[in-house]
């Protein structure tokens, strides 16, 4: 009853919260641990992809040439745990909303060009040079996603085997041997991130290579990166590198530059794995302002205990009449 | 390589990756750094970060361009014109670092009266013979002495002797030229005497202003016709290289194969260098010219060569015709000034090494064991000769020439002509099961039933399966330790040919034939651990070298022509100073400084920046704080810094050598390329280039484009090769309307041998695919991420498509140029197959270097090829179109 009371305590699904690992019963434990991919020096080479499938031993993801730029993994799932993303684009094309939908017609330009191109036209003059990336014609941005490692994780509050945990460095992990497949942290995520395998039923996601952090090593990811594009350590060390580099490159003229998920106050408490883009979130396929799926569990249960309370009393009450 | 090695002294990188982080600006062009060396794109992207401006140069928008500043699209190709268009920008603006340039490179000496360029000749260089397609480089000479003294009169007699004998075969030309222009590795081609130079600049015959006529006519607008580059963008590029030059401020370039891979290749390397030579950016920390090579030991395989035509070190092959003795191999180069001039050690002490304790002074220490250079045996006329039915065995070893190699099917044609083939792979390879996978079994070109090559497939050990070293980009040997034993039957390299060497021997013991002498005479006994695998250090050790008492030399200045000192590659002495494999040191970068020298072993002598000596001004002192790298310390007499200086230690700046000084002693205090024999950076070539003196813009020989800027369309001095199987699309075709190119992608490795057949490398590019610009889809109805095909005179494959407008419609003018991306990786094994673009490339060769042109014509329709027999009948309908005559098929219809 004290676990539960404990549960379900405000700061446990909701708001600010310095240290999960505490407040998942660590009492002692080693500083909270996260990435910060820094996606204005990600140059696409997707080593990150490779490493994290060869260290966690990762089966491939099929093999399909999908027509969206170089990108032929498409999104994060049970086999695919770091995604780099290649957002191709006409510079000048809207930079806010969503990003364009291929509806499957055919024609004579990628899905999601929006210009039509007529013979002759001159593709050469055009608009000036983008200041991070690109020339008058086209702007490729690049960024490899990851699961975000939540301070308010939904995925583990909704998992009834306790296969998901929160490990002593405030990461998540789920364990391949525990989980039974119920697939309940799937819609759970706000970002999409956590999938089942298909031929499976077991839910898979990046662990932080938390086999590695427990031999005090860097993730494979990390590891990998040629560009430190990928950062790992202590995410509070993390997120003031993070802001000095923001700072930086809004000296140098990119003032597109902006952190995500390195709020502590935002609808997840702040990511244990962040970013800096150089557009909006939206563009890279990020939602815009997540907010774990859990917030409103502890209400639910008022609510539903209240329920519970007044079905009681007019069943009483209903068994009252009938006396009468 | 050539470009380098004439230009600088050294055929290799001048700078090292991690330096490129000091640079202040970085041009990257003929390389798509970010996608085929990411690793080293770390150091571009430091740089960036401390401020520095990044440019990428290339025909299509690539990770690269992504992440740099500016991207400027460029038509394949046509990249001497761009650079040449800088080289305008700089001279006639006065831009160059005029200090330097006096100072370290050849502006100052005053050519041959007799020297005429392409703009008196309609696009010849004087001295071009037409019957053999070849140059007599002696008008490009440094104007000779007034009175010449008996040396130098014995060196004009020899030059002119040389070009009276190279008259009389083509063929012994062929071997000579060849041989000579790509043993610039390590010593600059000789000059004849140091020459007579004008300090002032002003003589109409001196480099500087031959120089400044020559470009005169890249102008921004030729740029814009001959590339489709904007005026106002040559003059960004020009504005970013000029204000980061200079004494404050360093420039670097890096280039890959999109210059090497070009029948103009090792010109446009050339005229790399000429322009970082008038900025001044030689030998100095953040400048330089970074040659990135396409695999991990590419550097290596030319300093310790897999070419036909020269030997460890870069020493010349000898020629049949020429080189009877020891006394005629080294004489050209012997006593010449810098350490070149010491050629006779390094040959002697290579011998030694060779045949041990039977090479003597008495039999000129086994040269008569050498092989001799008959003519031109390089990749390409080797495969002609297999489909001639001259060459009957064949090597390959971690090659894949059924993928990788130009014009894929002759090739596959000469494979299949052999009786019999060694295949070396991880992987059964496209090149080992040609005969029943091929293409030209589909389409009934060959034969399986009629195949006579017998294939012995043996498997490799991997990297990690065996010791050894890598000589990577920036010259560094790296070692690697072994981490477990090969499996089932695989072995190394060295297990394999050590093993072929004993069971030879074993075959020829007790011959008396003379013939069998030098296997037989052979130093081949290498100590062997319990597995069988020959002691990888061991062999390090003999390639270092050893003195008359066994110990390990250090450096290749010890090495004697006494026939005292033994050494397998001169370059690589000091690897295994003091007993210790140098090249195994793994000094963490932190734990040192920056140039971090402790980390490997970098020839020559460890050296991390060539020639700088040039990091400081012509008096010792450096060119100014931020640029501070070596310098001359007066106190001590010697020159210092944070690298091994590339100099005579003690020499003073202002040492001039006395005269008739030999061999390094005539370097003089202000020679800073050490190797070079007259001790300038050369930005006029008076010999050592096949094609030239000066780079000049021809055109690829297949083209849409009618070279803007000289009446010569071609390369005149380009290797053709002819034979049916290579036929060329004429230029200016209907037929052939569009460019191709080929490339690489970080997600695969050359041919795919180490990608195609891992999951986790093809699950991220698993098809094959080409790109194109939204213009050209619209032009030919393709459609995104549907099939088309593409077609040359030699076959047509099929690909999926992306339309995208990272590739570039450009303008030249009035005329538009549609370009085709390819990458090149696929082939008919592994777990993605497809089929091979360099199918499409055709086989027309710089003369420097033997290395094909990787642009074509071509056309590009939608939907998937014919297949079996209709594809040659597809195929043929295109060139009857084309008109391309198989009786004559180099003929390009450029050569009128």
């Amino acid at each position: 009853m004290s676990r539960l009371s404990e549960f379900l305590s405000p700061e446990s699904l909701w708001g600010r919260l310095d240290d999960p690992s505490q407040n998942a019963g660590y009492e002692d434990h080693p500083t909270r641990k996260g990435f910060f991919t820094d996606t204005s020096v990600c140059i696409g080479c997707k080593a990150c992809e490779v490493a994290c499938k060869e260290w966690n031993q990762v089966p491939d993801d099929g093999y399909l040439l999908t027509g969206m730029s170089y990108d032929n993994t498409q999104q994060l799932g049970a086999s695919t745990w770091r995604h780099v993303a290649f957002i191709e684009q006409p510079v000048g094309a809207p930079s806010t909303g969503a990003p364009p939908t291929d509806l499957g017609m055919p024609g004579s330009k990628p899905p999601g060009w929006e210009r039509e191109v007529t013979l002759g036209e001159d593709l050469v003059d055009g608009d000036p040079q983008g200041a991070a990336s690109g020339d008058s014609g086209v702007r490729w941005l690049m960024s490899s996603d990851v699961c975000k490692h939540c301070t308010h994780a939904a995925c583990l509050d909704v998992c009834p085997t306790g296969s998901l945990f929160r490990t002593e460095f405030g990461t998540v992990v789920v364990q391949e041997d525990i989980c039974n497949g119920c697939g309940y942290c799937v819609p759970a995520c706000p970002y999409g991130v956590i999938d089942q395998r298909k031929d499976d039923g077991r839910a898979f996601k990046c662990t932080l290579c938390y086999d590695r952090l427990k031999e005090g090593q860097t993730p494979a990811c990390a590891q990998a990166c040629p560009t430190e594009s990928i950062q790992f350590g202590d995410l509070d060390e993390l997120r003031e590198r993070a802001a000095a580099r923001v700072e930086q490159l809004h000296d140098q003229g990119v003032d597109v530059a902006r952190l995500y998920g390195a709020d502590p106050d935002d609808g997840v408490g702040g990511d244990g794995a962040f970013f800096l883009l150089l557009d909006e979130p939206e563009v890279y396929g990020l939602p815009p302002d997540p907010v774990v799926t859990t917030r409103d569990l502890g209400s639910m249960w008022r609510h539903v205990g209240a329920g519970a309370l007044a079905l009681a009393g007019l069943g009483a009450a209903s068994f009252l009449g009938r006396r009468r | 390589m050539p470009g380098l090695g004439t230009s600088f002294g050294r055929g290799g990188a001048t700078t090292s990756l991690q330096d490129l982080q000091n640079a202040d600006c970085i041009l990257i062009e003929g390389s798509n750094m970010a996608e085929a060396h990411p690793v080293g794109f770390q150091w571009v992207m430091e740089a960036k970060r401390r401020g520095a401006t990044i440019i990428h140069v290339d025909p299509r928008f690539t990770r690269t361009s992504a992440v740099s500043d500016l991207h400027v699209p460029i038509r394949a190709g046509s990249d001497i014109a761009f650079l040449g268009g800088l080289v305008n920008q700089v001279l006639s603006n006065d831009l160059d670092f005029r200090e330097y340039v006096v100072a370290y490179t050849n502006a100052a000496n005053i050519i041959d009266a007799d020297y005429q360029g392409p703009d008196d000749l309609d696009g010849l260089f004087s001295g071009f013979d037409p019957e053999t397609g070849q140059y007599d480089p002696i008008s490009w000479r440094y104007e000779p002495p007034e009175e010449m003294n008996e040396e130098e009169r014995q060196r004009d007699r020899e030059l002119r002797e040389e070009a009276d004998a190279a008259g009389t075969g083509q063929d012994a030309k062929r071997s000579h030229q060849a041989a000579r222009s790509e043993s610039h590795g390590s010593g600059g081609a000789p000059v004849n005497w140091k020459g007579l130079r004008d300090e002032t600049l002003q003589h109409p015959r001196c480099v500087f202003q031959i120089l400044k006529r020559h470009f005169a006519r890249y102008t921004p607008e030729m740029v814009e016709e001959v590339c489709g580059i904007r005026p106002e963008q040559l003059h960004q590029v020009a504005e970013a290289l000029t204000s980061n030059s200079g004494r404050e401020r360093t420039t670097a370039f890096a280039y890959a194969v999109g210059w090497t891979h070009h029948s103009t290749g090792a010109q446009m390397i050339r005229t790399a260098s000429i322009l970082q030579l008038l900025l001044g950016n030689i030998g100095r920390p953040g400048g330089g010219i970074l040659a990135l090579r396409g695999h991990a030991s590419i550097q290596g395989s030319t300093d310790i060569p897999t070419l036909f035509n020269i030997l460890p070190g870069y020493l010349p092959m000898p020629l049949a015709d020429h080189h009877q003795s020891l006394d005629e191999w080294v004489r050209a180069d012997e006593g010449k000034a810098g350490f070149w001039g010491n050629i006779r050690s390094y040959a002697v002490s290579l011998l030694k090494s060779y045949w041990g304790d039977a090479a003597t002074p008495e039999n000129d220490f086994c040269f008569d064991y050498l092989p001799r250079l008959t003519g031109d045996h390089s990749t390409y006329s080797t495969v002609k000769g297999q489909i001639e039915g001259k060459v009957k065995g064949y090597f390959l070893v971690g090659e894949n020439p059924a993928v990788g190699s130009a014009n894929g099917k002759m090739q596959r044609l000469g494979l299949a002509n052999l009786d019999w083939l060694v295949v070396r792979d991880l992987q059964m390879i496209e090149s080992a099961d040609f005969w029943k996978n091929g293409p030209e079994i589909e389409t009934g070109e060959l034969v399986t039933e009629d195949i006579g090559t017998e294939v012995f497939f043996m498997p490799a050990a991997n990297h990690v399966e065996k010791a050894g070293s890598f000589t990577q980009t920036q010259r560094m040997l790296q070692w690697r330790d072994q981490a477990v034993q090969p499996p089932d039957d695989c072995q190394s390299e060295l297990e394999f040919y050590v093993d072929l060497g004993n069971r030879i021997r074993e075959k020829l013991a007790g011959s008396t034939d003379e013939m069998d002498r030098p296997l037989l005479d052979l130093a081949w006994d290498y100590p062997v651990d319990e597995h069988g695998e020959p002691d990888a250090e061991a062999v390090l050790r003999e390639i270092n070298g050893t003195g008359p008492d066994g110990a390990p030399l250090s450096s290749y200045t010890e090495l004697k022509a006494d026939g005292s000192t033994s050494c397998g590659c001169w370059i690589y002495c000091g690897v295994f100073a003091d007993g210790v494999n140098q090249a195994r040191r793994r000094k963490p970068h932190w734990e040192q400084d920056q140039v971090a020298s402790e980390w490997g072993w970098v020839w020559p002598a460890n050296r991390r920046i060539l020639y700088n000596r040039a990091s400081a001004a012509p008096d010792g002192t450096p060119w100014s704080e931020r640029k501070r790298y070596v310098w001359w310390d007066a106190e001590q007499g010697r020159w210092t810094g944070s690298d091994v200086p590339d100099f005579v230690v003690d020499r003073a700046p202002d040492h001039v050598p006395a005269d008739g000084a030999k061999g390094p002693d005539a370097i003089g205090g202000q020679d800073p390329f050490v190797m070079q024999t007259d001790g300038k950076g050369w930005l006029f070539a008076p010999v050592g280039v096949a094609d030239g003196p000066l780079p000049a813009h021809y055109e690829p020989p297949e083209s849409p484009v009618h070279n803007p800027v000289y009446a010569q369309q071609n390369n005149p001095g380009r290797k053709q090769l002819s034979t049916p199987s290579n036929p060329i699309n004429p230029s200016f075709s209907d037929v052939f309307p569009y460019v191709f190119t080929t490339y690489r992608l970080t997600e695969h490795h050359t041919t795919g041998a180490m990608s195609r057949t891992l999951p986790y490398l093809t699950e991220l590019q698993p098809e094959p695919f080409c790109e194109v610009s939204p213009r050209l889809a619209a032009e030919r109805g393709l459609e995104h991420g549907e099939w088309v095909t593409i077609v040359t005179a030699r076959t047509a494959i099929e690909a999926r498509v992306l339309v995208t407008e990272r590739l570039r419609s450009l303008r030249l003018g009035e005329q538009w140029v549609e370009q085709v991306g390819l990458p090149y990786h696929w082939g008919v094994n592994g777990i993605s197959k497809g089929d091979s673009p360099n199918d499409l490339v055709n086989v027309t060769m710089d003369p420097n270097v033997s290395i094909q042109d990787k642009v074509g014509t071509c056309d590009i329709r939608p939907g998937r090829r014919p297949r079996g027999p209709e594809l040659t009948a597809y195929v043929e309908d295109y060139r009857r179109r084309a008109g391309v005559d198989l009786d004559n098929p180099t003929d390009g219809g450029t050569d009128t």
